[in-house]
């Protein structure tokens, strides 16, 4: 088995790992709500009105929902097998469709997040490390402020900034190009203090070494320093620090969608918690837990396409 | 090497000062966080009321104070849990290194890590919106992993020293290894992650009442506070300022503390 089959294996377990998790949780969520089930599933379907007594004991007989719990639990994960996620009780529609709308946005914000952050980031990074000095210590103390402000706290002080005092952008929305700076610099700039550190650890332990030292002794000019011996070592801890910005990422696609009402799956979950709309909080929960998987796998495929080391064995 | 302790110092200074405002703010000066006073809207600081009013004329003092104490308290208190029972686990499956006990542990961590902590902390709040207890035991629940992997590494190494297989080859059991030999020298460990812990734990609850699915109002709760305030920001900014900078502030102090400088 290759490194790389070896590798996507493992995601693949955690990927059912999301599923089991989110369909138990999801489980709990309805077997705890008050009130019958049945009754409650027979005044979804026939009114409330003709919720009868009678249609919710059709209805528990026709579900099965005077079984043993586990019993239940086995048709509910099996139905997530099939990604059979339902109807939301909200809008009446299939969970599965309005997941299909809602993930591009969550994805194109995510991955203009991302570019946006490494763009910035990590070529601050590489020049704190070799600059040093003054520019150093400054990125430091920005890096740790940053790293200590909420990702709601950023998005809030763009918004009233940018939106609000100055009037350049507007503060939510979706449909133009002009809603899109202010939620993805939200996620990029913590995102940025993250990879900038990263980088310049990185980039500082490669010139620390032996054959960065000689070939600056040689006479080598910076910029092939940087070039032939800086980027590929250092890109190696920072692809795969990656891992750990995106726990960072989907969390704070959670907040940034919600603060400025973008239509992604963060803030269709957090609408679904509000309404209590079970089949929707397990469908968007599953389908946030399956992008940071999928994320995951990618950053791996990525370590091993940069470091020849780990595709041995 | 002056650089460590000082930014360490820094961070304990704030966060001595955020606990004395905590804890002291109260005795100071007698207000109730819910008493409102429609009279005396979005004030400015004043004599009266020393950090000003908030849109329903409740005293921004006795709020900051009262909701630092219960994002603290319910940070730590969670922390707590999660760091005994993950460095307990850890310590299991330490010395059942590679058998059964060690393999299910350590799959029930991958397991936890599965989904990003935020996630998990939501769907179990989900069970009971605005209550306590699921924030709770959802902050415990991702917590404890923060605790069970760092300190299994250092455990694993640790119980193969030799002076723990002289202790063993003496007769002393497990608990007094773990007592003398392990506990002693986690602790610096330990008290790293709880700090990183506490601190990620303030963001979760504020995180969460902020979006809507945490505690919620008339609760003073950094985050619902934020959003409360907002409508009334271009009248009273200082206000909506406030308890942004007691979050930053209490965050950045907890990092200060647990980082040696560096990490931060």
């Amino acid at each position: 088995m290759g490194a790389l089959t070896r590798v996507l294996a493992g995601r693949l377990a955690q990927a059912v790992m999301v599923a089991l998790l989110v369909g138990i949780a999801s489980f709990a969520i309805v077997e705890m709500l008050p009130g019958d089930q049945a009754f409650r599933i027979a005044a979804a379907r026939y009114g409330e009105d003709l919720a009868s007594a009678r249609a919710a004991a059709t209805v528990r007989a026709e579900l099965g929902l005077d079984r043993p719990w586990p019993a239940r639990l086995a048709v509910w994960l099996g139905q997530i097998a099939t990604l059979d996620l339902g109807v939301s009780l909200v809008s009446g529609e299939d969970v599965i469709e309005e997941l299909s709308l809602q993930l591009g946005a969550t994805v194109g914000l995510s991955l203009l997040a991302l570019g946006l952050s490494a763009l910035v980031g990590v070529p601050l990074g590489i020049a704190m490390a070799m600059r040093g000095g003054a520019l150093d210590a400054a990125g430091l103390v920005v890096a740790a402020a940053l790293r200590a402000t909420p990702a709601y706290l950023i998005g809030l002080g763009l918004m009233l900034l940018i939106a609000v005092q100055w009037g350049l952008l507007p503060a939510a929305g979706y449909d133009n190009a002009a809603a899109w700076p202010l939620p993805a610099a939200t996620l990029a700039i913590g995102l940025a203090a993250m990879s900038m550190r990263v980088t310049r650890e990185a980039a500082a332990r490669v010139l620390a070494r032996a054959d960065t030292h000689f070939a600056r002794t040689k006479g080598l000019a910076e910029g092939a320093v940087l070039r032939r011996h800086v980027l590929r070592n250092a890109a190696v801890p920072v692809v795969a620090y990656m891992g750990v910005q995106l726990v960072w990422l989907v969390e704070g696609v959670v907040v940034v969608e919600s603060l400025f009402a973008w239509p992604g799956i963060g803030h269709a979950l957090v609408h679904a918690v509000v309404a209590r709309d079970v089949p929707m909080i397990q469908g968007t929960a599953l389908a946030m837990g399956l992008i940071f998987v999928a994320l995951n796998a990618a950053v791996d495929a990525l370590c091993l396409a940069l470091d020849p080391r780990g595709r041995r064995e | 090497m002056t650089a460590i302790p000082l930014s360490r110092l820094a961070g304990a200074l704030l966060l001595a000062a955020i606990l004395a405002f905590a804890l002291l703010g109260p005795l100071l000066i007698d207000a109730d966080p819910l008493r409102q006073n429609l009279r005396a809207t979005l004030r400015p600081p004043s004599g009266e009321f020393l950090l000003g009013t908030d849109h329903l004329g409740r005293s921004m003092l006795a709020r900051l104070a009262s909701a630092a104490r219960l994002s603290l308290g319910l940070a730590a208190a969670a922390v707590l849990l999660a760091g005994v029972i993950g460095t307990a686990l850890a310590a299991l499956a330490a010395a059942a290194r590679g058998r059964a006990a060690d393999r299910a542990l350590s799959g029930l961590c991958d397991a936890t890590m599965a989904l990003p902590g935020l996630l998990t902390v939501v769907l179990i709040a989900a069970l009971a919106p605005g209550q306590l207890w699921p924030l709770y035991a959802g902050l415990v629940a991702t917590q404890w992993v923060e605790f069970f992997r760092p300190v299994r590494a250092f455990a694993a190494g640790r119980l193969a020293a030799p002076d723990v297989e002289a202790a063993r080859l003496f007769g002393f059991g497990g608990w007094h290894v773990f007592r003398r030999h392990l506990l002693p020298e986690l602790a610096p460990l330990i008290g790293t992650l709880a700090a990183f812990g506490v601190a990620s734990a303030v963001l979760a609850v504020s995180t969460l009442s902020f979006v809507g699915i945490g505690l919620r109002p008339p609760t003073p709760e950094l985050g619902s506070m934020m959003v409360e305030l907002l409508p009334h920001y271009a009248d009273a900014p200082w206000q909506l300022l406030a308890p942004a900078a007691l979050i930053f502030a209490t965050v950045l102090g907890l990092r200060l503390v647990a980082s040696a400088g560096d990490e931060a």
